[in-house]
């Protein structure tokens, strides 16, 4: 969701989305944002207890645990039976106890401990990732390049095209196109990827629908980035120089034109979050998104406050992380200490 | 049963369309002649990127507005012995070939896809026009003002965005939460917006003539109030404005989910623009915050908004499909892209063209307002 800014800020978004220039010492600055993302959890997470907690909520959950044609008397006694009827605030209590000490609750949907379910499924998730960021990241590093290299030229029409295209097509087109065309009629992949097999024939396609999806943002900030630096003194002083063309792209403007690409490639986690979701929906990939569409469609209240903490810790850190690294590689911003 | 040859199909679509190429044609020649005072919106016609990306988006605008003239069918008549059939095939008893094939309960996919721009044409502009407004009203002051105000806005709308958007959405769009009043005091919080926005406007601009601030005071809040009554509380004493409940739901959660980022980038532009030498001598003239905020700062930044509010459309309707790919929300036979998606995606095996209308619709949609996007912004530049 924080990407929704991240990827549709207009202009050049290349920024980091809080400036350094404060004077804070970096431990500081790295404590203050650990206690907002504390704030964060804590507010988000009364927020779904709540909306999970309401009635109707709590009467679909009743049905979905027992049989649906329950009357509205066992309803009442399963809920009173199960504790759900105790005082909002008490459960609440108990709930962020429970996290505290490392006790996640309990999923009623896969009818186990959350702290058994879920890191099995997020492994699965960040093989996925893994697979996204490597394909992703280098082909959007090289599209951008060669498109900011030679800003207007007939290459760079045609990549900044294919990048607009790419971010224009949301994963559920996309992957269904993928689909379409590499599934059904040339069959070289397969449609449905499996988490206990993952082969190159069934992992192919769900890879390749996301990473082809975030790649076009990236690379159109790489573009952008590139040919600012490449407009600059510097530039025109090396091709003055006489040096070849390749030299000056390679040893003079890639250095920094990628400062900028590796804020908005760690500001892509939270993207590739909601992409997962999407992704292992379509390809029933038993990973984090599909989990956390389980648990919102059954009601698994604990599953669901478990994955949205993982959402905010992955939103929140990466943030911070390309924050700080943001500074390191940036001369030009420094944190006083 | 017969089928039409490619030829007659692509033929016999594109002449489904003439009111949409006619309207397209005229809206074209309109701009030419008027090219010079539509300021950037003129320029678009020297940029190939630019009106590329606007006819797309006219196409679909015209294409909602028409949908009545151009679709062959009902877009819920169910045909039982054409189901899940290739393109071209022709139904017998009205001998008109459904273009684009049918969906699984026999219903001509072409037609669906025509009505299907409706509801993202009708939700996705409001839905953002509305965020925009809040975002633009909660925006300026934090942007402007700083301090409290701004810490206290700017932690709530990172909250929001740190959200996982699917999430909320399955918190907020579902039968459960409609059974309470929870979509109905989001929907009344939001469209309070306008209506202060606009006050707050014309007070700013008229606080020294009251003979003007009252009366558009007065209209604002009568036209207002109406729209207002009719829309979250589906009580419009005329009869005239109402929402389907499914609809002000969805409507609400995604004003919810776009607002933030509109925030972020207005109190961004607000924070740069304030620095301006033309806010020192409005402020030096004695104007208050508001009128420097309202008049002097929003039009300057009028350039990234647009160009940000053409992505956001676009966003918008990737969200729309979004709650219809995980049938969140709207009526299971609605024919909108988003559920069309859902409902033909098991069935690619079987014909893999059954899901090709509705996913380039919404693409190509998408797709048109991000290079409407980026020729604004070209030509905004050049300036």
């Amino acid at each position: 969701m924080y990407a929704l800014c991240n990827k549709h800020c207009t202009g050049k978004c290349v920024r980091p989305s809080y400036s350094l220039s404060q004077s804070l010492p970096m431990s500081h600055f790295i404590l203050q944002r650990t206690f907002i993302m504390v704030l964060t959890m804590l507010v988000l997470s009364f927020v779904v207890f709540y909306l999970g907690n309401l009635e109707p909520n709590l009467r679909k959950l009743a049905l979905e645990q027992n049989n649906n044609r329950m009357s509205q008397a066992d309803v009442d006694s399963w809920l009173e039976k199960n504790g759900y009827r105790r005082s909002f605030i008490v459960r609440y209590g108990e709930w962020t106890a429970g996290v505290l000490s490392g006790d996640f609750g309990y999923s009623t949907r896969f009818r186990m401990p959350v702290n058994e379910a879920l890191p099995k499924r997020l492994g699965y998730t960040g093989i996925l990732a893994f697979w996204v960021l490597m394909t992703m990241v280098p082909s959007a590093l090289l599209i951008g390049i060669l498109s900011g290299m030679r800003e207007g030229s007939a290459l760079d029409r045609f990549l900044s095209l294919f990048s607009v295209t790419t971010t224009a097509t949301p994963e559920y087109v996309s992957g269904i196109l993928f689909t379409v065309i590499f599934a059904s009629l040339l069959g070289w992949f397969k449609g449905v990827a499996n988490v206990k097999d993952i082969t190159f024939e069934n992992f192919t396609l769900p890879v390749m629908t996301m990473s082809i999806y975030g790649m076009g943002y990236i690379a159109r900030m790489t573009r952008a980035s590139m040919s600012e630096v490449m407009t600059s003194q510097y530039i025109r002083t090396a091709h003055l120089k006489g040096l070849p063309f390749k030299t000056v792209v390679l040893k003079h403007a890639l250095r920094n034109a990628l400062i900028a690409p590796f804020t908005v490639i760690l500001l892509q986690f939270p993207w590739l979050l909601t992409g997962v979701v999407i992704v292992e929906k379509l390809f029933n990939y038993k990973g984090f998104g599909w989990t956390l569409v389980e648990a919102a469609e059954n009601n698994d209240v604990d599953m669901l406050l478990a994955c949205s903490l993982v959402s905010v810790l992955v939103v929140i850190g990466t943030q911070l992380i390309s924050d700080v690294g943001y500074a390191y590689l940036n001369p030009r911003i420094r944190v006083e200490s | 049963m017969d089928t039409v040859s490619i030829w007659e199909l692509w033929g016999g679509v594109a002449v489904r369309f003439w009111p949409v190429w006619l309207a397209m044609l005229i809206t074209y020649l309109l701009m030419r002649m008027y090219r010079k005072r539509l300021g950037v919106f003129g320029h678009l016609l020297d940029s190939a990127v630019g009106i590329t990306g606007l006819m797309i988006v006219l196409f679909w605008l015209f294409t909602a507005l028409f949908a009545d003239i151009v679709s062959t069918f009902e877009p819920l008549e169910q045909f039982f012995r054409y189901r899940k059939k290739p393109p071209g095939i022709v139904e017998a008893e009205s001998m008109i070939p459904m273009y684009f094939g049918s969906d699984n309960l026999g219903r001509d996919l072409f037609s669906r896809m025509v009505h299907g721009s409706r509801f993202v044409l009708m939700i996705a502009p409001a839905a953002t026009l509305v965020a925009f407004v809040v975002g633009i009203t909660l925006g300026l002051p934090a942007g402007y003002k700083g301090g409290r105000v701004d810490a206290i806005l700017s932690f709530i709308a990172n909250l929001i965005l740190s959200f996982p958007v699917i999430v909320l959405f399955y918190l907020l769009v579902t039968p459960g939460i409609r059974e309470t009043a929870l979509p109905n005091v989001m929907a009344g919080v939001f469209f309070m917006f306008p209506i202060i926005f606009s006050l707050t406007v014309l007070r700013s601009r008229f606080s020294e003539r009251p003979g003007l601030l009252f009366p558009w005071s007065v209209i604002i809040l009568i036209l207002g109030g109406w729209l207002y009554s009719g829309v979250v509380f589906n009580s419009d004493p005329l009869g005239l404005i109402s929402m389907d409940p499914n609809e002000l739901n969805i409507f609400a959660a995604v004003v919810f989910a776009s607002s933030p980022g509109v925030f972020r980038i207005v109190r961004g532009l607000t924070m740069d623009i304030k620095t301006r030498d033309y806010v020192a001598a409005a402020q030096t003239r004695g104007e208050t915050p508001w009128y420097i905020m309202l008049w002097e700062i929003l039009p300057n930044a009028r350039g990234p908004l647009i160009v940000d509010a053409c992505l956001r459309i676009g966003y918008t309707t990737i969200l729309l499909g979004t709650l219809g790919f995980f049938g969140l929300g709207l009526a299971p036979e609605s024919p909108d892209w988003g559920s069309m998606i859902n409902q033909t995606r098991g069935l690619i095996r079987l014909v893999p063209t059954i899901v090709l209308p509705q996913t380039i619709a919404l693409a190509s949609f998408v797709l048109g307002l991000n290079l409407l996007a980026d020729g604004l912004r070209e030509e905004s530049l050049k300036d």
